[in-house]
């Protein structure tokens, strides 16, 4: 069996507020950039699988050169291999169409686990489309698997606070959550295998697919302006200041 | 001459540094106020493979250099001491002792299990009338048969309470002129009967670590379990130390590092009289005296680590770092709660920690008036290193990398 996990490269959540809508825009980012979180339990979700269920786990992402050194993170948590589908321009819709083409080329892929959405775009909907560009189920919200094989995989999915258990047969997309598994660390043997490994890069014409042109655009993000706090210093002996402090209070209507 | 660092070695400092951002950082503050020791730590470290960082593959370890070892030391360092300690005694004083002097089976025995860390190991050197002179140490180990009876009381030992494996230095000869030449070395290990151990409360720092004493009331161990020859104890010992004494200064290292920086931090955001405090010059002359310490530092660590992948004896120039880089951290931990004035007084602040943490290694692993007599009888030529039986192995990475 062959585990494919999507992964994206996203800023470090600390560092989100720094991003600027320019910057967004054009997608070179200046901030610290990390395995988006919500995909490192993918990872941790897959190579579970592949710990309990034998076969390999693989890593793929869509995106520039720089991401290269995201799928050597997830080489060195222990992913087998990993590709680089080279493309910038992609909205959601294209990343699946991109990503759909990949498992076709590799052709031995079982299922594909995604994380349950980004730190960045936020949509969630990378899972569904790529199930529809494959016509694979989708189970979404998985949060523990509890059995899998080359037929077919019984998950349980977290809806709301409650749990479902569902059955789809094999090949399918998984989107966890991030119950699945906290993220391993790399181990240092991983580290060095990660730094020396080989890294295909596909481009979308060696995929043989065109990148659907993007109909989604963000246009502007606005972030919640910024908390005014007010700093008073009430002056005078402890009974005026005291007096001082109430009347304020109850002028901002606290009290 | 090259000073640069690899592109695995700054891998390596960026895991561990992640590592301790989120395993060690957030649960130390309380772990020193209650003078707790975090057992699930050793688990995670294992996990990473940080407890065998510089062993080769094939012995269970997860085959980088020797200087990687330094970098982990520093980088746990920056962040407690504590976990500092662990490397200096499971992996330097213990591990690369049996790598360095035991045999293929000793190496099977108790190197791979101690390197995967299915083992804790710690190092048994100190008694109640034996510190800075070793070979005062009424340790007795009297053969019988196949075996020997171990008897004595080690004190002030870095995990007691917790290793598996300690690694003892006792008499098998208590007549000897000179006393050091009666000293063997054993692997004496929890499951043998009358061992028993305890945890020594009241530390002035490493609090968040583990201390104690290790009592052998007629302890049978067998042969196979001596390390090196009858009477080859004291060398071994103090080639344990070289190793040792490189994660100690590494660390203070680390150390030093965490006051400047916490230190740059504070004069950044406190005025007085109506500037940041970096601008006054006083508090410039602290601020550079630890970039200096830095700096200094830096290169004797990296100096001794570079002569142990060559394979060339580092005795002299890591005791050099050792002195030089504990006594450099304690007086920066010191600078660095002058700097924070009466919040550096308080544990609100990370930097009252740091003192009391680094005045340990001022004492262990030779002291700093050991380490001066050292640095003097070398300069005099009262001293001189010989060639040992067994050197410590120079690091060879198809070696240290390869399966078998
Ligand atoms: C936190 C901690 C952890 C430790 N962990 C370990 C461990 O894991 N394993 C282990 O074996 N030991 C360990 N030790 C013990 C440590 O190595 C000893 O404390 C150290 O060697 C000093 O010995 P002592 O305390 O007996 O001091 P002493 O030897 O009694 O020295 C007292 C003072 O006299 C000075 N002095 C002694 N002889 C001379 C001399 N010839 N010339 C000038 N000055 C001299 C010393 O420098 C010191 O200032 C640990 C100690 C501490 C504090
Ligand atoms: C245990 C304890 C008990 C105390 N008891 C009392 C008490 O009973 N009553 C009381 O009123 N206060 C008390 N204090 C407060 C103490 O007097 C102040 O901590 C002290 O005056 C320093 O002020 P600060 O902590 O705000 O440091 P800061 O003034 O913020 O100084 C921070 C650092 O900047 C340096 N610095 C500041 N200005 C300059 C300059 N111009 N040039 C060079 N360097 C400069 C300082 O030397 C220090 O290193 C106590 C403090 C402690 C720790």
């Amino acid at each position: 069996m062959r585990y494919l996990i999507c992964i994206k490269q996203t800023p470090d959540t600390a560092e989100l507020p720094k991003v600027k809508p320019e910057e967004a825009a054009s997608g070179r980012l200046s901030v610290q950039l990390v395995v988006n979180p919500w995909d490192e339990h993918a990872l941790e979700g897959g190579i579970r699988m592949m710990e309990t269920y034998g076969g390999e786990a693989s890593a793929i992402t869509v995106g520039g050169e720089d991401a290269i050194e995201r799928l050597r993170s997830a080489l060195a948590m222990g992913c087998k291999d990993a590709t680089l589908v080279k493309d910038t321009t992609a909205d959601a819709w294209g990343v699946a169409t991109l990503l759909a083409a990949a498992v076709r080329k590799m052709g031995n892929v079982t299922y594909v686990i995604t994380g349950q959405m980004t730190v960045d775009g936020n949509s969630g909907t990378l899972p569904v489309a790529l199930g529809r560009a494959l016509g694979w189920p989708v189970l979404t919200g998985v949060a523990r698997v509890v059995s899998a094989d080359e037929k077919g995989i019984t998950v349980e999915r977290i809806v709301g606070q409650a749990r479902h258990t569902v059955t789809a047969p094999a090949p399918a997309v998984l989107a966890v959550v991030k119950e699945i598994g906290e993220p391993r660390y790399p181990t240092f043997i991983n580290i060095r295998k990660a730094a020396r490994a080989e890294i295909p890069v596909w481009t979308p014409a060696d995929l043989g697919v065109k990148v659907p042109v993007p109909v989604v655009h963000m246009s502007d993000f606005r972030k919640p302006p910024a908390r005014e706090a007010k700093v008073v210093l009430f002056n005078g002996t402890p009974d005026e200041a005291a007096q001082a402090l109430l009347d304020a209070l109850l002028a901002e209507k606290v009290l | 001459m090259d000073f640069t660092f690899t592109a695995e070695h700054e891998q390596v400092r960026r895991a561990v540094r992640e590592f301790a951002a989120r395993e060690i950082l957030p649960y130390i503050k309380e772990n020193d106020r209650k003078q707790t020791f975090d057992r699930s730590l050793l688990p995670k470290m294992a996990a990473a493979g940080l407890l065998g960082i510089s062993v080769p593959v094939r012995y269970g370890g997860a085959g980088f250099d020797y200087i990687s070892l330094g970098i982990v030391a520093e980088e746990l360092e920056y962040a407690d001491t504590s976990a500092r300690v662990i490397i200096s005694v499971h992996n330097a004083l213990n591990s690369l002792g049996v790598f360095q002097w035991g045999t293929e089976e000793q190496k099977q025995m108790f190197l791979v299990p101690q390197a995967r860390g299915e083992k804790i190991a710690a190092f048994c050197l100190t008694e109640p009338g034996a510190g800075t002179d070793v070979a005062a140490l009424r340790s007795v180990a009297r053969r019988d048969g196949s075996d020997y009876i171990i008897s004595g009381e080690k004190t002030w030992i870095s995990l007691a309470d917790v290793a598996d494996h300690f690694l003892w230095f006792a008499k098998t000869d208590p007549h000897a002129d000179p006393p050091h030449k009666g000293i063997t070395a054993f692997m004496i290990t929890r499951d043998m009967k009358g061992v028993t151990t305890g945890t020594i409360h009241g530390k002035l720092g490493v609090r968040a670590g583990n201390t104690g004493w290790v009592h052998c009331d007629e302890v049978r161990v067998p042969a196979s379990h001596r390390i090196g020859f009858e009477g080859e104890g004291f060398k071994i010992a103090m080639s344990c130390l070289d190793n040792g004494r490189y994660t100690v200064a590494a660390g203070a290292l680390g150390l030093t590092r965490a006051a400047l920086d916490a230190s740059l931090a504070y004069a950044r955001s406190r005025k007085t009289f109506g500037v940041e405090i970096g601008q006054h010059q006083l508090v410039k002359r602290m601020i550079s005296l630890m970039v200096q310490r830095v700096e200094i530092g830096r290169l004797l660590v990296y100096r001794a680590g570079w002569m142990k992948n060559m394979g060339m004896r580092n005795t002299r120039e890591t005791a050099l770092a050792k002195w030089y880089c504990t006594d450099a951290s304690f007086e920066s931990a010191s600078d660095a709660i002058q700097i924070h004035g009466a919040y550096g007084y308080s544990d609100e602040y990370d930097v009252e920690r740091f003192l009391r943490n680094s005045k340990g290694a001022v004492i262990y692993e030779g002291t700093r008036e050991l380490q001066q007599l050292l640095q003097a009888d070398y300069a005099l030529g009262y001293r001189e290193d010989k060639p040992l039986r067994c050197e410590l192995p120079a690091y060879d990475p198809v070696y240290w990398q390869s399966e078998a």
